[in-house]
């Protein structure tokens, strides 16, 4: 147990197939003992010297220097670092950490916001795991080991040893940059690049698996191998069931509600989704999220293969396994065609007989190109631009995976036990004259009911907790959708009887439609799990009152709730709200506690620091 | 006198009372929590102890009850709102004040107005955060909400008689001084609308002299007719006040007192009544009357049963000559004798007529009160243009109409064609049925509905009208009422048709009212639908048709007919 051996095949491995028969067949009888005895004793043959692997073709190719070949012995002592705002790179951190100690390595992993940057220097081998935020930012609580590293403070690291993962978006224009910000830094500083960078897209799996293998290897090649011999008792199998669902291999968790939370006359539309996770194992705390991989819009798919005189039920191969689909089937399920990204458009443009595209994705023209693909689906690319000819099998096969959405999870896993809930508003716009669906929002307004079922996974999220000490008093912002993960918070409370006081700010355009789980909060107030609320409806008076402005007018009393040492907690939107809301801290901070704009920030930094202030923006 | 104290059979403040009265004895002056409850920010509505004492600065807490069993489901609360009354007395207002209940029922309420049986406006879908500007706003237009619900005096009904406007003038006048003297006197109003000034009570000055500190038993209503019209249906207030006029002079007023509609569903021990006449007043004894008959009610009625405590089951429990007595001791001087009076109709007499004062008059039918703008029908609009040009003054009819009164030669030629472009209607064109039909608001905003009223009857009417129209009798007045309750807003137990609800789609059927307003109706069929409530009137009325003798009413033919008793007393209406 605890591996889950990957089936070697000719397409997946550098083996033949003779060979590839041979290790099937030997594999699986090994036991832990005999499988680190022949990782060690292959990786200390000297012709096994493997080559740097390439990252997969989902994956940017990076430009590489390369891997030297040193003979010098490096200890065995790993530092993984990761910075996660979702939690994929902390996952992904924990896989490598789980790989290596197999391998006998002796791994110290953190948070980059845990991590004391005195201990940098020390440091021999050093992975990186980081995601990217929005305009190329890293994740909140990474910030300040970021700005560390790229201080003059930061050590010289010629004796260190490096390698970068990078999770990212290439729908964004500033793909993976906290990675590669990484990368760069970490050289100048001396530090040896152990594999070259790999930067990720959305559909991370493969790519990351890749990495970690190089990463592995050139480890295991330079690390003075004897076999490892400490780990001959390795730890019992844990006690409980470990769900085999994962975001590669997600439930398919069945619909028990569906309702519209946004009373008539609303302009809004948010839905309450109840789902069933009996049978799953899944387990989740209140603070994660749910991802769901939706169904893009029968309309625009039919829209599409039209204009291409495609043929719903050709046959497209969908997977490098060979698997395989009808064209209607691929474009529903598999692919994203709501999004268009440069490397998208880079390849599909060779496919093109426009010139106009041609020229549009040569070098030089790159700000034109963002600027055009901005906002466009799929099918405004085939309008725009003539793919005559070109089959449904080429032009699929440069597409992306369609990603999985993640929602703030909003129930208490105590009060709905083997039950998940998520919060979600339906996004509807008009942009060229068409109308326009957020994917997985308009999936589940429309086309989901009870009885249905929908693929989901867990993905933890550590930095988004509820404080360990019961008493802590919480203080949460969550105004429209942002609200879901604090019915998770407040039901947890309940449940588990935690006596620490809590607040809760919210706002969205209208108290008569939009009041969202209104008469939830109005029971907590009631038996007193929830201490205090504020509401903000923006559109209900002549002047747009938010969030902030009732923290503002609460500044006393919310200072005085921080001094007890009260947690606060901000969800939703990030680029207005959670921005608003963060200056407005700092100057309750400031003003009520009577210090200076720099001393104010620093009192912010200490409470995220100890973590006393955390962020599930999006 | 000492004697006559001791006799007095065990006065009701004895007894235990109900919780009302412990809300308004502990409110200190109808204040209560109000001012905080209404602050609020988590719910759009007030707790039922502040809701009941709200109900006396004007308003009540309603919901959309469309909405209910749905937001429910969507966790969200009742789609709480506000109705607000305005009380005019006499239903009387000007065209500036028309046109600011015309502005803030847009701003504030649901972009319609209400006239009510009671002569007052109301404004429906208020929210809790607006009441205080809307209050504030109908405080500035010099109207006032204050009273218009609650166990106070309501408004003073008053006959709008366009055709003696001398008279009318002078009515009038009495029933804004009997209005005034019977205010409640509590600055609450004032503080928690009007953020006036917080006075702290002495204690030695009672701050409500007329009504103490727990106000009525219930709510208490007085009424002014103007013989030979009975539109303000003065048998069915607990005050009556009959004018009695000779030579275009007014020389006083008949007394009448006990009558009240309120009944509850399987409880014979509650019925309507019609009121007794007492005796005579002159226009200056008038006030005395009424503040004294208001300190009996205050002193005897019950308080320990609150569908038991209006006036009517005090007189009907110790007899109208106890009253009499006791009003004579506390006025310390007696009625005269009632003097002879005559009515030909409680309904409304639509169109022009000329006033003696030589202005003119124009009496509107409005569809169940209901002021609003639908599709072509631009009843809302065409009142509003009117009332910007219009240098007389608007009056509400008893029966929900409006009449544009006064109206200056000058002007009238103007008013026509505003009449006239905007298609507003003296009803000539309906069925005297439906010019003779009242319903209540009922669903969806009322919370005590059991049935629907003002949106069904015009649809029932639809489908009662083609059996008139066959058996002759399109012109035929007929008073039709309905209400979704059995409390009675629209005074449905004096009508010659009634039906008020029991259930969904279920009323009680009342025939047999007079079409005077004297007498009450009498229970038909009980929990029945739309088909049984047609096949019962057809035959009736085809029999009407034929068997009736000239000048006989419909709700007199029933009672010669046999279909059933004749009722002239409240205490038999269920026998």
């Amino acid at each position: 147990m605890g591996w889950i051996l990957l089936e070697l095949q000719v397409m997946n491995s550098p083996f033949n197939q003779e060979q590839v028969d041979l290790l099937n067949r030997l594999l699986p009888t090994l036991n832990t003992t005999q499988r680190i005895w022949l990782s060690g004793y292959i990786a200390a043959l000297p012709e096994t010297a493997a080559g740097p692997t390439t990252a997969s073709a989902v994956a940017t190719p990076v430009e590489t220097s390369p891997t030297t070949t040193e003979t010098v012995s490096f200890s065995k002592d790993v530092t993984i670092l990761f910075g996660s705002q979702t939690g994929n790179s902390n996952g992904l951190a924990k896989k490598m950490s789980k790989k290596l100690e197999e391998q006998g390595f002796q791994i110290t992993l953190s948070s980059m916001g845990d991590f004391k940057p005195n201990q940098l220097k020390k440091v021999e081998n050093l992975l990186i795991v980081v995601s990217t935020q929005g305009e190329g930012d890293p994740p909140d609580n990474a910030i300040p080991f970021f700005e560390f590293v790229h201080s003059k403070r930061a050590p010289q690291l010629e004796h260190a040893r490096f390698a970068v993962l990078g999770l990212g978006d290439t729908s964004y224009e500033f793909f993976c940059q906290t990675g590669k910000d990484f990368d760069k830094r970490l050289a100048e500083l001396g530090a040896e690049r152990l594999v070259p960078r790999v930067d990720c897209d959305v559909d991370f799996e493969e790519p990351a698996t890749a990495w970690m293998n190089d990463v592995l290897a050139a480890l295991t090649q330079s690390a003075t191998a004897s076999a490892s011999p400490a780990m001959t008792d390795q730890p019992a199998v844990s006690s409980t069931v470990e769900s085999e669902y994962t975001r590669t291999n997600p439930f398919q968790a069945e619909v028990l509600e569906n309702l519209n939370l946004n009373g008539r006359g609303s302009s809004r539309e948010t839905r309450h989704i109840e789902l069933s996770l009996e049978g799953s194992h899944l387990e989740y705390q209140p603070g994660d999220s749910l991802g769901v991989y939706p169904q893009n819009h029968p309309q625009l798919v039919n829209d599409i293969i039209s204009a291409m005189s495609w043929n719903s039920d050709d046959i497209v191969t969908i997977s490098k396994h060979g698997d395989q689909a009808s064209l209607h089937e691929a474009l529903l399920h598999h692919y994203e065609i709501t999004t268009v990204t440069k490397p998208i458009v880079q390849q599909l443009a060779e496919l093109s007989s426009s010139d106009e595209l041609k020229a549009l994705v040569a070098p030089g023209r790159e700000q034109d190109l963002r600027a055009y693909i901005s906002g466009i689906d799929l099918l405004d690319l085939i309008q725009d631009h003539s793919f005559a000819g070109v089959s449904a099998q080429e032009f699929t096969s440069v597409l992306r995976k369609i990603p999985a959405r993640l929602y703030s999870i909003a129930s208490s896993p105590q009060a709905f036990p083997e039950e998940v809930h998520v919060t979600v508003r339906a996004v509807r716009y008009e942009a060229r004259g068409r109308e326009r669906y957020g994917v997985c929002s308009v999936h589940l307004a429309e086309r989901l009911e009870a009885g249905d079922t929908l693929p989901v996974y867990i993905q933890h999220n550590d930095n988004f907790r509820l404080p360990e000490n019961p008493e802590t008093p919480i203080i949460m912002i969550g105004p429209g959708t942002g609200v879901a993960p604090f019915r998770a918070f407040v039901g947890e409370r309940e449940e588990t009887g935690a006596s620490g006081k809590s607040w809760l700010f919210y706002g969205d355009q209208h108290f008569a439609t939009d009041f969202l789980y209104q008469t939830e909060w109005q029971r907590w107030l009631k038996d007193g799990v929830l201490t205090r609320m504020d509401v903000a409806f923006s559109r209900d008076t002549a002047d747009k009152v938010y969030v902030q402005h009732r923290m503002l007018e609460r500044s006393k009393e919310l200072f005085e709730w921080l001094q007890e040492g009260a947690a606060i907690y901000v969800c939703g939107d990030e680029k207005q709200m959670a921005n608003d809301v963060h200056l407005t801290l700092e100057q309750i901070i400031a003003q009520e506690g009577q210090l200076s704009p720099e001393e104010a920030t620093e009192y912010l930094t200490r409470m995220q620091q100890e973590k006393r202030y955390q962020r599930d923006v999006y | 006198m000492g004697n006559l104290e001791k006799e007095k059979p065990y006065p009701p403040h004895d007894r235990a009372h109900s919780d009302v009265e412990d809300i308004k004895r502990n409110s200190n002056y109808l204040r209560g929590s109000l001012e905080e409850t209404l602050k609020d920010p988590i719910t759009g509505s007030i707790p039922e102890d502040d809701n009941r004492l709200m109900k006396h600065h004007g308003s009540y807490m309603q919901d959309d009850r469309d909405l209910r069993t749905e937001r429910n489901k969507q966790k969200l609360e009742p789609a709480y709102q506000f109705m607000l009354r305005v009380r005019a007395s006499g239903g009387v207002v000007t065209p500036e004040q028309w046109l600011m209940m015309d502005s803030i029922s847009h701003k504030y309420g649901n972009d319609t107005i209400r006239l009510t049986t009671r002569q007052s406006f109301q404004l429906h879908g208020v929210l809790k955060w607006n009441l205080k500007n809307t209050i504030r706003e109908v405080n500035e237009s010099l109207l006032s909400t204050l009273a218009a619900c609650g166990d106070v005096n309501r408004n003073v009904m008053c006959n709008p008689n366009p055709y003696q406007s001398d008279v009318h003038a002078q009515v009038y006048e009495w029933a804004c001084k009997v209005s005034d003297h019977l205010d409640p006197k509590t600055r609450a109003y004032h503080e928690i609308w009007l953020d006036e000034e917080k006075i702290i009570d002495s204690n030695d000055v009672e701050p409500e002299p007329i009504y103490g500190a727990v106000y009525l038993p219930r709510k208490f209503k007085i009424g002014i007719a103007v013989p030979p019209s009975n539109d303000v249906d003065v048998f069915s207030q607990d005050l009556g006040f009959i004018a009695v006029v000779e030579n275009d002079v007014l020389l006083g007023f008949n007394v009448s007192v006990g009558g009240g509609m309120g009944m509850t569903h399987g409880d014979d021990k509650t019925y309507p009544q019609v009121s007794k006449v007492i005796g005579f007043c002159t226009p200056e004894q008038m006030i005395d009357v009424a503040e004294k008959t208001v300190t009996i009610q205050r002193d005897y009625g019950d308080r320990a049963v609150r569908k038991h405590a209006r006036f009517k089951y005090t007189i009907d429990d110790r007899g109208l000559q106890w009253f009499v007595d006791e009003l004579h001791e506390r006025l310390g001087w007696q009625l005269q004798s009632a003097r002879p009076f005559h009515f030909d109709h409680n309904g409304d007499r639509y169109g022009w007529v000329k006033g003696s004062n030589g202005r003119s008059h124009l009496t509107l039918f409005i569809q169940n009160g209901r002021i609003m703008d639908d599709g072509d029908y631009q009843l809302m609009t065409g009142l509003r243009e009117i009332a910007k040009i219009h240098d007389g003054d608007f009056r509400l009819t008893a029966n929900q109409n409006l009449i544009i009164g006064n109206v200056s030669n000058r002007k009238k030629k103007k008013i026509e064609e505003l009449i006239e472009r905007h298609q507003l209607t003296a009803g000539a064109h309906y069925s005297a049925l439906r010019r003779n039909s009242m319903a209540c608001v009922s669903l969806p905003t009322c919370g005590m509905a059991m049935a629907e009223a003002e949106r069904y009857l015009p649809e029932l009417i639809d489908k009662i009208e083609p059996i008139l129209e066959e058996a002759g009798l399109r012109d035929e007045d007929i008073v039709i009422r309905m209400t979704g309750c059995p409390n009675g807003c629209a005074r449905p137990a004096l009508a010659e048709i009634s039906f008020i609800g029991k259930a969904p789609g279920k009323y009680n059927m009342y025939l047999g009212g007079s079409f005077t307003g004297h007498r009450l109706n009498k229970l038909y069929k009980e929990n029945i639908g739309e088909e049984e409530i047609l096949n019962s009137l057809r035959p009736m009325v085809n029999q009407y048709a034929k068997e009736r003798i000239a000048g006989e009413h419909f709700g007199d033919f029933v009672i010669r007919a046999g279909y059933v008793a004749e009722v002239l007393d409240g205490m038999q209406f269920h026998a």
